[in-house]
């Protein structure tokens, strides 16, 4: 792999990530991660999707009139939706029942519509492909943090086994019931993104006010 | 009637579609800088709501459903499988004649809605309103009040949102949680406060 092919695929995971730079993609971010399995297999529903998108879009790019692309767009997307959607009824019925609605809405998760748009529509189908793998991944890696933390705090497991043993069950972890509600997503990603900025202050976005610093003979 | 009276006021305020089911959140957290534009957007998403979410309940029932077909002589077929690809096409569909229409007729709200109707097909509020409304089995009567009840929860949220971060942009906020961060901040405070409806029985 040479250095654009790396860039391709590396930069959306930290510094240009679709949730928190990007702002694309958050619906789900929030709603699903109150246990960490439905997280992964939101993730890698999210990533295959995207990833297959944005190279049949790519593939046909030349012959779609602009006019209509985001029909086709829509349609491709709903297509491979649907796929994904009978595949996990399927297969993982239990944690398909969970997602509820959530894995219909890939279809309008902006990630999705968004990197076909930005980048499939101008670049050849296999390196869209790695762009859209490299987005899948960066949601991936948001929703994971997110879904860890809210697993372990909020009931004291991770995928279903033991790591803090609660208060319910004869241990000593008393369970954070906030963490289930849906306000602690908000919070978790709010904290997080502070985090990110705070790394790579770069992606600090400027102020609409500055407060006006008082001059000394002001304040005597 | 005291049903419909009910599952309007759940959709509003207990089952909020921004605030406890997190739809539409990309437009809700970017459009929300002022309170003009949110209401319009609001607007916008409780007209296309209520068209939409009743016209996909007569799609579900009359042609894709278990057994929809049985009154072209085929019960045996089930489309349902179809669903996604129908509603987002219904979708799409609808808001593009609502834009004509709007064009023609009442060029003022075309004007005041803008670029946001087109926006609304791939705001993900108006996917899940039909989507839940497939999920819950909700007949045709119920899918308009839940349209109504859904639009305007979404919209009411954003309007608040807006009014909120209008009074936050003077507010000293340390520089790692500028912009998004003290967003998604705010809209957890607000998600708690809505959260003090979810004991409601009517």
């Amino acid at each position: 792999m040479d250095a654009d092919t790396k860039k391709v695929v590396y930069d959306p995971l930290v510094d240009n990530n679709p949730i928190t730079l990007q702002i694309l993609g958050i619906c789900s971010a929030l709603a699903v991660t109150t246990t960490l399995a439905a997280s992964l297999l939101m993730c890698l529903a999210l990533t295959a999707v995207v990833a297959c998108s944005n190279a049949s879009i790519s593939m046909i790019r030349q012959h779609v009139p602009s006019s209509i692309r985001i029909i086709v767009q829509m349609t491709i997307i709903a297509s491979l939706v649907i796929v994904v959607d009978q595949l996990l009824k399927a297969f993982a019925y239990d944690i398909a029942k969970t997602l509820s609605v959530f894995v219909g809405l890939i279809i309008t998760n902006c990630i999705v519509l968004g990197r076909a748009e930005a980048f499939a529509m101008k670049n050849p189908p296999m390196i869209s492909m790695l762009d859209g793998l490299g987005n899948g991944l960066g949601y991936s890696l948001v929703l994971i943090v997110v879904g860890a933390t809210r697993e372990l705090f909020g009931s004291g497991t991770l995928l279903g086994y033991t790591i803090l043993p609660s208060v319910n069950d004869g241990g000593w972890y008393y369970t954070n019931g906030l963490m289930l509600l849906p306000p602690s997503a908000f919070f978790i990603i709010g904290l997080m993104i502070w985090g990110i900025r705070t790394w790579k202050s770069a992606q600090v976005e400027k102020p609409d006010y500055e407060i006006q610093q008082a001059h000394h003979s002001e304040v005597v | 009637m005291e049903a419909y009276i009910s599952l309007f006021v759940k959709a509003i305020f207990i089952e909020n579609l921004a605030l406890s089911f997190f739809l539409g959140m990309c437009t809700f957290l970017a459009v929300s800088k002022q309170i003009g534009t949110a209401i319009g957007l609001g607007a916008a998403v409780i007209l296309v709501q209520v068209i939409t979410v009743p016209a996909n309940n007569l799609l579900f029932q009359y042609l894709l459903n278990d057994g929809a077909l049985a009154w072209m002589g085929l019960p045996e077929v089930d489309l349902s499988f179809l669903g996604l690809i129908c509603y987002i096409g219904v979708i799409a569909a609808m808001v593009q004649i609502l834009e004509m229409i709007l064009d023609k007729y009442f060029p003022a709200l075309y004007n005041a809605l803008g670029v946001f109707l087109p926006l609304i097909t791939v705001n993900c509020a108006i996917l899940g309103g039909s989507l839940f409304m497939v999920e819950r089995d909700y007949n045709f009567s119920e899918s308009v009040v839940y349209g109504v009840g859904s639009g305007a929860g979404w919209a009411l949220a954003i309007t608040a949102l807006a009014g909120i971060r209008e009074k936050l942009k003077y507010s000293d906020v340390p520089d790692g949680l500028q912009g998004l961060g003290i967003t998604f901040i705010t809209a957890g405070l607000m998600s708690l406060g809505f959260m003090a409806f979810s004991g409601i029985q009517l």
